[in-house]
């Protein structure tokens, strides 16, 4: 009798696991559709706030007090207003405002502006490091400053913000999933659906973390190889090596 | 000296102040086409500011400055165009850090003078067979020895075909047994013709290639001729006093 009982508690522990991976193998298609909305989601907004951030710091650097404070009022906005309250202020002011536009657009500006702030301070920080000799060198040669940004500077503090970058790719990877609150069907809004009709919330959850793990992993990985392919005699941003 | 050789550069009357402090208090010379000065003086004259006058680096408050008849100073002149004429060589190198020497000599070549690839490859590597480093084209300055990095740095003042070539303290950051190639480099520039004006301190390379030196003190300049007569027969005291100094110090450096 008692080793009857436990063979089917022993069964049922092994039925009930068998479950659990068959949960997970069924819901894969749909985390993996949330994924390819957060990876949209993560490129888009990483893509605009390096385009603002970059534009933002060099009109820090170089341009006039107007342009420099105009820009730090931006970045002091940007960087004081938590994520997930910039993204009602978008969602909901756009409406406001009448415009018409998506959830996920919303989301792509809201949380695209908020990263190029922080991105700004890293390009800053980058260009500041460019030693001024660079410069005057480049303008003795003939070039116009703006020659002289773009062939110059830029190149040398784009390779020293690459570590920094990749910081903030880790963070913004992770920020999607607040585009949820508005509706955006990513990654967690997807995971939700499931655990509804489920009510299985950590096997999901496990596995949507899981998914963002290995995003977040393989991201700095790919980051790192193009640092290392990147790199030159003299700017080598990692110590220790070879 | 014959009267009639052009005038390559010419200072008139440059006043230059910073804050309080007044750095040239008109300073007035010319270099003849072909010639090489000598500016020496003690540090904090005014010797560096003066050269980035030229080349507008820095812009003096008042007096004016012409490069073969064109006026450097006027706002109107297209400054990036006159640059190109003006190979200005810096004291700390300055070669651009992420690029190889080649791509340092040939970048200007490229992009502000747009000249096609090949072609620009080929005089950058001109220049660099000119300055003895061919065999280095493809290290990054990180790579090269303070010597080299100057080298290149001439090579890409060079390769722009200046008018015109400033070196301001160009062997004063180096170790003293890298001083002797950059100035047989620039022995050789003197040589074959080109218009030197040489912020230095190497007394040697003054008394054996400089037509005229020039000695600036507090902003004026204290006195100017021919190397024999400075270091001969100097009209003023603090002349003779700053020489004797210098030689000390710097003289035996080029005792080849």
């Amino acid at each position: 009798m008692a080793n009857n009982g436990e063979l089917e508690i022993h069964s049922g522990k092994r039925r009930r696991s068998i479950e659990k991976l068959v949960l997970i193998w069924n819901s894969l298609p749909f985390l993996l559709k949330g994924t390819v909305v957060t990876l949209e989601l993560t490129f888009l907004l990483l893509a605009l706030g390096l385009v603002v951030g970059i534009l933002l710091a060099l009109g820090q650097v170089y341009g006039g007090r107007g342009v420099g404070i105009l820009s730090s009022t931006y970045e002091r906005f940007f960087r004081s207003i938590p994520a997930l309250v910039l993204l009602f202020l978008f969602f909901f002011g756009s409406s406001f405002l009448g415009l018409n536009i998506s959830a996920f657009l919303s989301a792509v500006l809201a949380l695209g502006f908020r990263s190029s702030a922080y991105q700004s301070k890293i390009f800053r920080g980058a260009i500041q490091s460019i030693r001024q000799g660079q410069m005057m060198a480049a303008r003795s040669v003939g070039m116009s400053k703006f020659q002289a940004i773009r062939h110059i500077i830029l190149p040398q503090a784009l390779r020293l913000s690459l570590p920094p970058w990749s910081n903030e790719y880790s963070s913004v990877i992770k920020d999607t999933s607040l585009a949820y609150a508005v509706g955006v069907i990513e990654l967690v809004r997807e995971g939700r659906y499931i655990i509804v009709r489920t009510f299985e919330p950590m096997i999901i959850y496990v596995t949507i973390a899981f998914i963002y793990f290995i995003l977040t992993y393989a991201g700095n990985k790919s980051l790192g190889h193009l640092e290392e392919k990147l790199k030159i005699p003299g700017f080598e941003t990692r110590g220790g090596k070879e | 000296m014959s009267a009639n050789q052009t005038v390559t550069l010419k200072v008139e009357n440059v006043h230059k102040t910073y804050g309080k402090e007044e750095v040239l208090k008109g300073i007035s010379f010319e270099v003849k086409k072909g010639e090489t000065k000598v500016i020496i003086g003690p540090s904090g004259t005014g010797k560096s500011t003066l050269l980035r006058c030229v080349n507008r680096l820095t812009i003096p408050d008042s007096g004016r400055i012409w490069l073969d008849g064109v006026e450097i100073t006027h706002p109107r002149t297209n400054i990036n165009k006159v640059r190109q004429s003006i190979g200005m060589v810096f004291q700390d190198f300055n070669l651009f850090s992420h690029l190889s020497a080649l791509d340092n000599v040939r970048i200007g070549l490229i992009k502000v003078k747009k000249i096609e690839k090949r072609e620009a490859t080929e005089e950058a590597m001109r220049h660099l067979v000119r300055v003895g480093l061919e065999d280095k084209a493809a290290s990054y300055p990180a790579e090269l020895s303070g010597g080299q990095q100057q080298r290149v740095s001439i090579a890409r003042a060079l390769a722009m075909g200046p008018k015109l070539m400033p070196f301001d303290e160009p062997t004063s950051a180096l170790d003293p047994e890298l001083i002797g190639e950059v100035l047989e480099v620039m022995r050789n520039l003197a040589e074959s013709g080109m218009t030197m004006v040489v912020v230095s301190h190497e007394m040697g390379f003054a008394r054996s290639v400089s037509n005229e030196i020039i000695f600036i003190e507090n902003g004026v300049i204290v006195e100017e001729g021919p190397p024999q007569v400075l270091f001969g027969n100097p009209e003023h005291q603090r002349t003779k006093e700053f020489l004797c100094k210098i030689s000390e110090l710097y003289g035996k450096s080029e005792g080849k």
